[in-house]
């Protein structure tokens, strides 16, 4: 076991992965708090399959993949959510329809370009091996900018989540703060999907909120206790995956369902106590 | 007089077609707006444009300055969403006090006190710690209605709050808006579709339809044709609104309305109010004063 510890940290690209794709997960889990009690959580299953589809273009045109799936997927942000809140689509169909005809297209420019390998396999369920040093520096940005936006207008996107009518009325701008947890969201993906995999890079979103609304009632509890699982989660997951040469997403999300199991369970435990 | 609020012929229009139009009153410290009307009638962008979210297309608002706008305690419809959210009450009411700050929102010391304040005047206090999701409804409103509180700087603006509420447990909400509108001052316009209730609190009614149908005092209101013809749509036609009702042995309201006790007998009515205790001096006010313009009661 020690020795598996510390084959595990000779590696630098283990290290990237573990360093980059804990900021990652810490993020996924802040923003997934607002974004599951908002009801958007669809949206980030929705952007991980554009995601795909702009991976597979730039792949096709041999460009970064970065440059073109990050501003593209923050477009999409842009569009899903002004279709959630416009009544004429229904925000879900929207979601549903554009992530599956741009999984659909991804999978077309595939097939035509290098055919259904091994970086076709990674692009679904992710690969340990992917976080570039970019990847990781890009991370680090992104966690110090969500942490900074929390630490000062933590109390603010409390007010947007919980009411938005109070908020707006308050004078604090919902549509600032959907755009924002928007941009985050695009990005979080984005980074997140080279290690998770594009089907399954949404549970980052929403697993560890999920989990920590079974134990905790107040949105503090919520908001830390998701950044502490979203982190537990992914560095056991992404140890266990090496340790038992298993697909990294894969594995973290297991680790991740069992911890909501857990949490579903001292939850229920502690009604029990109350009542 | 200390006028608080008047409206200049406003109209609201969405693309370009109108939706309200030309409305005319004006409120004073410590009135009780009923504002009436059926559904499409006009009333959410009426409220809309009271909150400064939506702007008149044409007419004006006038509010004195110091009503600022973004501190008028709000307390919207409950969205479906609320129900299962993990906040704690305190949570709740402390955000009522973000329009007093910008982006960068941590609460101060003045914060807590009068979101403190404001849970102790609607007794939601002992649930300070509980999870918001854990409430009845009942419960949940009365927390809403504090956060209002903690919000406000005299004026308070409820969306029908009482929808979705037992008639016991909505008389008890009639009875706390009442005691707060005559014993701190606080001028309340309330959007209700529960007429009959109303009508016994409010000192003012709006009957909207579009257009403005009615303004003027509850009593006059009551004589006027309007009110006949949209009293006898409900079923239970009372044309004399004021039972004389009050809380029989068993602890249930004489009339299914917001028809209350009389308020002297109210614990909440002795306890010091948010607006009297936003006085540096801390000291409460008499009940029967009249309102002076700066939203304190004036003895006597």
């Amino acid at each position: 076991m020690a020795g598996l510890i510390s084959h595990f940290f000779s590696y630098s690209f283990l290290l990237r992965a573990l360093i980059g794709g804990s900021l990652v997960a810490i993020c996924a889990a802040l923003i997934g708090t607002s974004l599951v009690l908002k009801r958007y959580a669809m949206i980030g299953d929705g952007l991980s399959h554009v995601g795909f589809g702009a991976l597979a273009a730039a792949m096709a045109l041999s460009a970064s993949p970065l440059a073109v799936a990050l501003p593209v997927v923050i477009l999409t942000a842009f569009l899903l959510l002004r279709l959630s809140t416009n009544n004429r689509i229904h925000g879900d169909a929207a979601i549903a329809m554009i992530s599956s005809a741009s999984m659909a297209a991804g999978v077309i420019v595939i097939s035509l370009t290098s055919g259904l390998n091994t970086d076709f396999y990674n692009f679904m369920f992710g690969s340990i091996l992917a976080m570039s040093r970019t990847d990781m520096t890009l991370s680090i940005i992104l966690s110090f900018v969500v942490l900074v936006l929390f630490l000062f207008s933590y109390n603010n996107l409390f007010a947007v989540t919980f009411d938005e009518s109070f908020a707006r009325a308050s004078g604090i701008s919902a549509g600032f703060w959907n755009a924002v947890l928007a941009v985050i969201a695009s990005v979080t993906i984005v980074l997140g999907m080279r290690v998770m995999g594009a089907i399954l890079i949404s549970s980052l979103i929403i697993f560890p909120p999920l989990s920590a609304m079974r134990l905790f009632g107040s949105f503090k509890g919520v908001t830390v206790a998701s950044a502490v699982i979203a982190l537990v989660c992914f560095s056991t997951g992404l140890f266990l995956s090496y340790a038992l040469d298993l697909p990294a997403g894969p594995v973290i999300v297991i680790v991740n369902f069992l911890c909501f199991l857990l949490f579903s369970w001292f939850g229920w435990l502690k009604k029990l106590k109350r009542a | 007089m200390n006028k608080l609020l008047e409206l200049k012929n406003v109209s609201f229009a969405y693309d370009r077609q109108t939706v309200v139009n030309r409305v005319n009153f004006s409120l004073h410290e410590g009135d009780y707006l009923a504002i009436v009307g059926e559904n499409g009638s006009g009333k959410t962008t009426l409220l809309q444009g009271l909150l400064g979210l939506k702007t008149p297309s044409a007419g004006e608002i006038v509010r004195r300055e110091t009503l600022n706008r973004l501190q008028v305690g709000y307390l919207p419809q409950q969205t479906p969403l609320q129900r299962d959210f993990p906040a704690t009450v305190r949570e709740v009411v402390l955000s009522g006090r973000l329009n007093r700050h910008g982006f960068v929102s941590f609460y101060s010391r003045e914060d807590r006190k009068a979101s403190a304040l404001a849970m102790e005047r609607l007794s939601v206090d002992g649930l300070a710690n509980r999870s918001y999701r854990e409430l009845s409804g009942g419960q949940r409103q009365r927390v809403l209605l504090a956060r209002a509180l903690a919000a406000s700087n005299g004026l308070l603006l409820l969306d029908e709050p009482t929808a979705g509420l037992d008639p016991i447990v909505a008389h008890e909400f009639y009875r706390l808006v009442r005691a707060i509108n005559r014993d701190d001052c606080a001028t309340v316009i309330m959007v209700s579709h529960d007429i009959h209730c109303v009508m016994h609190d409010a000192t003012h009614v709006l009957h909207l339809g579009r257009s403005q149908l009615f303004f003027g005092t509850t009593e006059d209101y009551l004589k006027s044709v309007v009110a006949a013809s949209y009293l006898s749509h409900g079923e239970t036609v009372s044309h004399e609104p004021a039972c004389e009702g009050g809380i029989d042995a068993d602890g249930t309201p004489t009339c299914g309305c917001g028809v209350s006790a009389p308020l002297e007998e109210t614990p909440e009515s002795d306890k010091g109010g948010r607006f009297s205790a936003d006085d540096p001096d801390g000291h409460r006010h008499s009940r029967g004063g009249r309102c002076s313009a700066n939203g304190e009661k004036e003895r006597g």
